[in-house]
């Protein structure tokens, strides 16, 4: 019963660490959100793995990064920024937008 | 305008529902009043907090903060859903007999109604924090045209509560035998919809696997950006473009909900 309990712990760490290897191993890529408008616009990023978005809001407001077609969507406060894990992505174009200000904050990811 | 009372009618709507849901839940009980609109308070104060705080909860976690506290607040409603659906199915029954001889009148019991303030004081935190950040960034950006958009946030905070109170006075006219029956199924599913929103956050933060991005795609059939989608969404957890984790999430909820429901449910030595 230790044992079991002993590995069953084991095995959690190791999951545990394998994640936090994988976030580590990711790729990052910067957005950077000034008066209501990503830039870039386009940013292009390798197709077929993990990377690491993160998005900058130099605005004093909050925006909420939301992709659809990538299923993520975030709040960034005001002169902030925050992390979003995208992919592997299939190659492709995602599209994503500012839900705050989607009249101007649009922009779109092309994986490839 | 519109478009400020579209966006915080999105976020109202499933907070609305929710308290909806509970307040039929709670139905003919003593001063549930108070715990219900006490979840209310208690979760719009928290999420005027949160929102103070957005910053740093954002930033916190290596900048995954925002999407951990989502989580744990999503898992605590399920928790909590979970704990009322297997007391109703202890007791609902003779809640249900009670209510039907004395008419409308007052229960009383030791009914888990904090568990239920919490769902709405969690439901209320999460969509109040993002509507409280979003209406103040308006108020401070652009000040010549904050009137129109304050008039805009009414107007969605309106709307978003005339669909509660439609889903609430429609499980009204359930007959009371009914009632508990039906919102302990809209609860579960509720739950199960919560618990897979839940891990569409872990997987957003990279700290669960995907398990297959994008299992099916039905967004040009049914957009959860519509009425109707987003609804679903909220009642049975629709989602047009699910991870395998979500799927796994929503049937695991559904499953240990379900079962805790029927071994702890019927109590021994009484006739069935």
């Amino acid at each position: 019963m230790q044992n079991r309990t002993h590995s069953a712990r084991f095995t959690a760490l190791s999951v545990w660490l394998m994640v936090c290897g994988s976030v580590s191993a990711a790729e990052t890529y910067t957005l950077t959100i000034k008066e209501h408008r990503f830039e870039p616009v386009e940013l292009e990023v390798p197709a077929g793995q993990k990377i690491k978005l993160i998005v900058k809001n130099e605005d004093p407001t909050p925006e909420e990064f939301e992709s659809r077609s990538l299923k993520r969507e975030k709040i960034i406060p005001g002169k902030s920024q925050a992390t979003v894990s995208v992919g592997p992505l299939d190659p492709g174009t995602y599209e994503f937008f500012g839900e705050f200000h989607e009249e101007s904050a649009k922009g779109r990811i092309v994986a490839k | 305008m519109l478009a400020t009372a579209i966006i915080v009618f999105r976020e109202v709507i499933e907070a609305a529902l929710v308290i909806s849901i509970v307040m039929a839940a709670s139905r003919g009980v003593a001063a549930r009043g108070w715990w219900v609109w006490g979840g209310v308070g208690g979760g719009l104060v928290t999420a005027c907090l949160v929102a103070a705080f957005a910053g740093s909860i954002a930033e916190a976690a290596s900048g995954v903060g925002q999407d951990l506290f989502n989580a744990v607040v999503l898992f605590t409603a399920v928790v909590m859903l979970g704990w009322h659906n297997v007391w109703m199915q202890r007791h609902g029954r003779e809640l249900a007999q009670e209510m039907s001889r004395v008419g409308k009148a007052v229960l009383s019991g030791d009914r888990p109604l904090y568990a239920l303030a919490v769902v709405v004081g969690l439901a209320v935190l999460r969509e109040g924090s993002e509507v409280v950040l979003f209406l103040y960034g308006i108020a401070s950006a652009d000040e010549s045209n904050t009137g129109s958009m304050l008039t805009g946030g009414v107007v969605g905070i309106s709307l978003g509560t005339a669909v509660g109170l439609a889903m609430y006075y429609g499980l009204l006219r359930i007959p009371t035998r009914y009632l508990f029956k039906v919102t302990s199924w809209l609860i579960l599913f509720l739950a199960a919809g919560l618990a897979s929103q839940g891990a569409a956050y872990l997987v957003q933060a990279d700290l669960l696997p995907p398990l297959g991005r994008e299992v099916w795609n039905t967004s040009n059939w049914l957009s959860e950006d519509s009425l109707i989608g987003q609804v679903l969404h909220t009642l049975i957890g629709y989602v047009s473009r699910p991870d395998g984790m979500q799927i796994l999430f929503y049937l695991a909820t559904l499953a240990i909900i379900s079962s805790l429901m029927r071994v702890f449910g019927d109590r021994p030595g009484r006739p069935a």
